[in-house]
């Protein structure tokens, strides 16, 4: 049903700047599959952790001061002196944490489902994007407090530029703008800081128009035949949504109020010292797998080239999948090599944070042969070999059950 | 539709197409000269390069000990070595090294070891008198140096960096 009211204001406005059907006809109307399920509220909670990055990071600037003589002193200023600083300040370093929870649920989600798979490929490509640049701006923002932890985060990131050949330390002083991680580093890091969660903003709006140029996948992985299959987006989604937004609130507040520091490191409460490095520094906890996996490797350029290309491999992942089936739901063999798939990213993030000796390198090696093997090795290989259990007819079917029993073998056993 | 049959009966580009190509590097060229400016302001500006040297004073430094300087915002490892520390240095195989230097090409005076303090991994700085070669050993990634600030095992591709300096007088060094 088109966008309609009597008001004659917005009747006037919507004639010249037709928002008032926009929003109507994108969230309100909008056809939506009528079985997502959970796993599908992780992209709302997504934007909405966006926004509550933006504007608490806009308050943060107000009290922040960008300079090596008083960046750690402006944090404590704001922890200590601005009323309720301690609570933004604490509200973005956890809503960060929070913010990569959300993501790479989304991600596995989409993983585990085919959401890559035609037409969606574009899609999935912005949302690699999107990855890539949470991952730079969070690198950025943990540099801002200018702490050890900061400081030598930013040395070593800075100086995985240096295993480029030839022009490696070219780069690296570009990035610094000095013969080491100074002043002016600190300074761009904030101005970029604070440019890409807009440029996220962008491309979130693009993975939104491609979104909503096919519509959401679906448990089931197969397309919807017709309206039968669809509800509107409003109030179905909208209020499952909110609903899933309370839960993860109550999880967020959590950490916010009762563990604030428990994601992050004690170190970084150590102004930066340049000539001193702690004996055992480690990245935030959603850089810790790829972190694993540059130590995996006892070779700096390798290592840093796997590092990279464990998040750029997904761009060809629409390619890798050599299955027709999206959802995992379909696929028996699939789905065994996914969950080791998924227990080879935790096992990742857990050595990442040890020590790189001993068992915990043994297993990051392990990990880091699994997580390109499934990607380069096995997801080609399934697809070919791998016989897919019967599809449903229909979105509808499983549930109404059609009064056939073919469409049993569809429903997944909990 | 006009302008390629004319293209075609001469079997060659016309002068249309060339000014298309003259006109398209021309605005290559003037659109990358417009964006150097941008790219070149985040390299080390004029105060920055301007503080790149620094006078060190070693009469201060008894055998055996070493200072830790800045250099360019870098620590700089001063050490004045004991002549156990240069036997060893000097008696490694070069065939044993990752990065084959002898010690004599990174000392000017034997006694004097001078170099940036830099992992040569991924920048940490390296603590003295550790890891399995007497030498510095990098907490963050675990690569050990000998006496002499080769690399000698660990995941850092090469030997600590030397910077260049000068012995102005005796007891007294310039670096940069």
């Amino acid at each position: 049903m088109a966008f309609q009211t009597n008001n004659r204001i917005i009747k006037w406005i919507d004639y010249r700047l037709p928002v008032f059907s926009f929003a109507h006809h994108s969230l309100i109307e909008y056809p939506t599959p009528k079985n997502l399920s959970y796993w599908w509220n992780f992209g709302s909670l997504a934007g909405i952790m966006l926004v509550v990055q933006i504007v608490t990071g806009i308050v943060l600037a107000m009290h922040y001061t960008p300079h090596v003589d008083h960046a750690f002193a402006s944090v404590e200023h704001i922890m200590r002196n601005v009323n309720y600083g301690w609570l933004i300040r604490y509200m973005h370093a956890n809503g960060a944490s929070m913010f990569f929870i959300v993501v790479f649920i989304h991600i596995f989600r989409g993983l585990y489902y085919g959401s890559y798979k035609s037409p969606r490929e574009v899609l999935w490509f912005l949302g690699v994007i999107i990855l890539l640049l949470m991952m730079a701006t969070a690198f950025m923002g943990y540099v801002l407090p200018w702490g050890q932890m900061s400081f030598w985060g930013a040395t070593v990131i800075t100086n995985l530029f240096s295993a480029v050949p030839y022009v490696g330390d070219s780069i690296v002083t570009l990035l610094w703008g000095g013969f080491s991680v100074d002043n002016p580093t600190l300074n761009r890091f904030f101005s970029l800081h604070y440019l890409l969660p807009f440029v996220i903003v962008g491309v979130v709006a693009l993975h939104l128009v491609a979104l909503h140029q096919h519509g959401s996948g679906n448990p089931l992985g197969i397309d919807r035949k017709g309206p039968q299959d669809s509800i509107p987006f409003h109030p179905y989604y909208t209020v499952k949504d909110l609903f899933g937004l309370g839960v993860f609130f109550i999880f967020f507040a959590f950490w916010l109020f009762y563990a604030p520091n428990a994601l992050g490191h004690p170190d970084n409460y150590i102004p930066a010292n340049p000539l001193v490095t702690p004996a055992h520094i480690v990245p935030e906890w959603y850089f810790l797998p790829f972190y694993a996996i540059l130590r995996a490797v006892p070779d700096k350029l390798g290592g840093v080239v796997l590092m990279f290309g464990s998040i750029l491999i997904l761009f060809l992942l629409p390619w890798l999948d050599t299955s027709r089936v999206r959802s995992g739901r379909f696929r028996p063999i699939f789905k065994q090599f996914f969950w080791v798939f998924v227990l080879a990213c935790l096992a990742l993030g857990w050595a990442g944070a040890q020590p790189p000796e001993g068992l915990p390198l043994a297993i990051s090696r392990v990990a880091t042969v699994y997580y390109f093997a499934y990607f380069l090795v096995i997801l080609p290989l399934v697809g070919w070999f791998e016989r897919p259990r019967p599809l449903p007819a229909s979105i509808s079917e499983p549930v109404l059950g059609a009064g056939k029993m073919a469409a049993q073998p569809a429903r997944e056993k909990a | 539709m006009s302008s390629t049959q004319v293209s075609g009966a001469h079997g060659g580009a016309t002068r249309r197409d060339f000014l298309y190509v003259a006109a398209g590097a021309f605005g290559a060229v003037g659109a990358a000269a417009a964006v150097w400016p941008f790219i070149h302001q985040m390299n080390p500006s004029a105060d920055v390069l301007a503080l790149s040297s620094t006078e060190i004073d070693l009469s201060q430094i008894p055998e055996g000990m070493g200072i830790t300087a800045v250099w360019r915002g870098k620590p700089v490892f001063v050490r004045h070595r004991s002549a156990k520390e240069i036997e060893e240095a000097q008696a490694v195989a070069l065939a044993d090294l990752p990065d084959p230097e002898p010690d004599a090409k990174r000392v000017q005076k034997p006694q004097w070891l001078i170099m940036v303090g830099v992992c040569t991994h991924l920048g940490c700085v390296p603590l003295g008198q550790q890891g399995d070669f007497g030498g510095w050993f990098c907490p963050c990634h675990g690569s050990h140096y000998d006496t002499s600030g080769r690399i000698r095992r660990g995941p850092a591709p090469k030997n600590l960096e030397v910077p260049p300096y000068t012995f102005i007088e005796e007891n007294r060094i310039r670096i940069g």
